[in-house]
């Protein structure tokens, strides 16, 4: 069987490489889990484009041997969605951090979920916004210490996985760097699926958020995820109360009874032609 | 063929973050003295892959190339 | 052949013009007084199987457009005053990262909400400074319907030829009056389309010089795995922020884009300029009733003349001064604080420039403008 180049080789811009991101941080992982997904979903790296916001995660896209735009806090998903609806032929995914989705983003997040248009948005998660030095974001835990929160964080949290869910997103599955392999399924997945996909991959800070919490080094922020993972199907059975501080991982949705957004604006051209 | 023998590391990549080491199910990875990781027992290695798929900075490589 | 007629809004006309222009994607989000744009895109664009999106906010509309671009569209948004605002932070993401589209901004009373319904001219300097840090802009501002029409043909063409975006300047009465334009058949049009690369894949850099200062855009899809980042970039579109001469010489190449080809940009009408002494500055539409003024003037033997940039920015400072040179004095007439007055003042070598301006959402009377230059006479 003829062999081909190593992923890292055919789809990463080597001469880009290392990347500027701390030692241990999670979103080489979450990165490396995404260019795995697009080679194995066969997609042609020609009709790739990723967009990215502001943070750390957002950097990803420049290690990427595809088209990419590194466009302004929070509004990757409303570039993408010009990107898409431009050219329908194109996979358009969007890397974004916690604070860029669900923050200043929040608002493209849920119309892109409403709309329901074709692209796979990587929430890269790790708590925090580290590229401003670990502030809190809409997902930092309560009562966790960070640089605007050292007295403990009192701001209630998003469960961005829910967010998707109850805007209309019709792929949504979360996963942890611990999981990696899992995480490059549902990425796979998630390119696959014809609508908006969201899968929130919780990832680690170890240099900030991780520190201000005493979350351990690189290696043990992986394995407090193993800890805490609970799969969907278990996590359905159990109660809120013994879900507190767990993750719950895995496919939430996968829906195929929405139309996808650019789909159905050919009907709108159709309708427009024949009147 | 021992499945570790095909654990290659990209040093200028690695910053020594140790996942690879703790995390590896059959521990057969040991880290030198700059915290960079070393296949120290090939015959033992599963050819799991996980050190290659978590490394967070693409310096594993378990084979060169695939099929 | 016999020329086509149509009377039309200025709104109606500006959705034409880019129709014409080959628009093939509107994003935009509803405001008045330019809501009409954006219901005839919505009509005519699936006519010619172009898209029209109605984004949740107008930050996600012009990022749409910029998007759209990206992706090989002719895109255009249409807001006012207090969208435009919002949408500056993009907008500097498009003049950086050097994407072609058209901004059109309906202007209406401001600040604020302002009043939505009534005409002024408040966001001229908004249209030059509105996004942070330094850049060139191009903006046109038409005074009637049918130069609505011709000069977002030419935002366009403009867009595509310089790589960036370009403001077209309407107000809230020129948007909402009908006039007749006269429609151009298609050859008559000329259509610029973006220059795009020829060289091998690999040897691509989208953000070098080519010579002509513009570098060719490639389209998203076409096989070149191009990538731009909003922080300062060198020709490669990765970030360069590692020297200050680094740094220094990305901005000074988006100036310089502008700067050389200053004068395939610049346009201006220039009436009863040859002999005046007092040298009318005015834009938009409230410049018609500066060159009725003007007219009543010559009646009573003043020698006044209107100088009306059709380009506002870049500023024809040139033409200005030859012609300030001449007169004794300047006068703008606008309907703002002074906007104008403020950048005339650069370019008139020290003659008194007096603002003539009525505020208050109404259009200045000419005979309060013929008040004024009876007055320097």
């Amino acid at each position: 069987m003829a062999q081909k180049a190593h992923v890292f080789d055919r789809l990463l811009r080597q001469d880009k490489l290392k990347t500027m991101w701390c030692s241990g941080c999670g979103n080489g992982i979450v990165m490396q889990a995404l260019v795995r997904a697009i080679d194995k979903a066969g997609l042609d790296p020609d009709k790739v484009v990723v967009v990215a916001g502001i943070g750390c995660s957002c950097r990803a896209n420049g290690y990427m041997n595809v088209c990419g735009i590194h466009t302004n806090h929070g509004r990757a998903i409303a570039y993408a969605t010009g990107v898409k609806m431009a050219n329908p032929n194109l996979h358009v995914i969007v890397v974004t951090g916690d604070g860029d989705c669900t923050s200043i983003g929040g608002n493209h997040f849920i119309h892109g979920a409403r709309r329901n248009i074709d692209m796979t948005v990587v929430v890269f998660n790790n708590s925090n916004y580290g590229m401003t030095g670990g502030q809190f974001s809409p997902t930092t835990p309560y009562d966790a210490k960070t640089k605007t929160s050292i007295y403990g964080n009192i701001d209630p949290n998003f469960d961005i996985s829910i967010l998707a869910k109850a805007s209309g997103a019709t792929y949504v599955a979360r996963s942890t760097t611990y999981h990696a392999s899992m995480l490059t399924e549902q990425l796979t997945n998630a390119i696959n699926h014809n609508g908006f996909s969201v899968v929130e991959a919780m990832c680690d800070c170890p240099t900030l958020f991780g520190r201000f919490n005493k979350q351990g080094d690189a290696a043990e922020m992986l394995l407090n995820w193993k800890k805490a993972a609970v799969p969907v199907k278990k996590a359905d059975n159990m109660t809120e109360d013994e879900l507190q501080g767990k993750v719950v991982i895995g496919e939430f949705v996968n829906r195929s009874d929405r139309r996808e957004y650019t789909d159905i604006y050919e009907d709108v051209i159709k309708r427009a032609k024949e009147s | 063929m021992e499945k570790g023998s095909e654990f290659s590391l990209n040093k200028d990549f690695c910053k020594s973050c140790g996942i690879c080491v703790a995390l590896c199910p059959v521990h057969v990875l040991a880290k030198d003295d700059d915290g960079k990781p070393v296949m120290e027992s090939p015959d033992k290695c599963s050819g799991c892959k996980l050190c290659e798929y978590r490394c967070p900075d693409f310096a594993i490589r378990m084979g060169g190339k695939e099929e | 052949m016999k020329d086509e007629f149509k009377v039309l809004t200025g709104n109606e006309a500006c959705t034409l013009g880019a129709l014409a222009a080959g628009m093939d994607f509107f994003a935009g989000y509803p405001i008045t007084p330019a809501t009409e744009i954006a219901e005839y895109a919505s009509e005519l664009l699936p006519k010619h199987g172009g898209k029209y999106m109605q984004m949740e906010d107008e930050l996600a509309s012009i990022a749409a457009v910029i998007g759209a671009s990206f992706a090989g569209a002719k895109a255009m948004t249409a807001t006012s005053g207090p969208g435009f605002s919002l949408m500056q932070e993009n907008i500097g993401y498009g003049m950086l990262a050097e994407v072609p589209c058209v901004l059109v901004d309906v202007m209406r009373q401001g600040p604020c909400q302002g009043v939505a319904t009534v005409p002024a001219q408040g966001d001229l300097m908004q249209a030059r400074w509105g996004t942070h840090g330094d850049h060139p802009v191009i903006a046109v501002v038409p005074c009637s319907v049918e130069e609505t029409y011709y000069e977002t043909v030419r935002a366009f063409n403009m867009a595509e030829a310089y790589r960036t975006p370009v403001f077209v300047l309407s107000d809230a009465m020129l948007a909402h009056m009908s006039e007749k334009v006269r429609i151009p058949s298609a050859k008559e049009l000329t259509i610029v389309n973006r220059k795009r690369p020829t060289c091998a894949k690999e040897e691509y850099k989208p953000y070098e010089d080519d010579g002509t200062g513009i570098p060719p855009m490639a389209t998203f899809g076409d096989g070149y795995h191009w990538y731009v980042s909003g922080i300062i970039h060198d020709e490669t579109g990765f970030p360069s922020t590692n020297s200050p001469e680094q740094i220094s010489s990305q901005v000074k190449r988006l100036e310089d884009k502008i700067t050389r080809n200053i004068k395939d940009i610049e346009s201006y009408e220039e009436y009863c300029t040859e002999d005046a002494e007092i040298i009318i500055v005015s834009v938009g539409l409230v410049s018609r009733v500066a060159k009725g003024a003007v007219d009543a003037a010559r009646d009573r033997g003043i020698k006044a003349g209107l100088f009306r940039p059709i380009t506002l920015w870049p500023f024809p400072e040139q033409r200005l001064s030859e012609l300030a040179a001449g007169a004794k004095t300047v006068m703008t007439c606008e309907m703002n604080e002074g906007q104008l007055l403020q950048i005339v003042r650069q370019f008139t070598k020290g003659k008194p420039v007096i603002l003539v301006t009525q505020n208050d959402g109404t259009i200045i009377e000419a005979e309060i403008v013929l008040t004024a230059i009876k007055e320097v006479n």
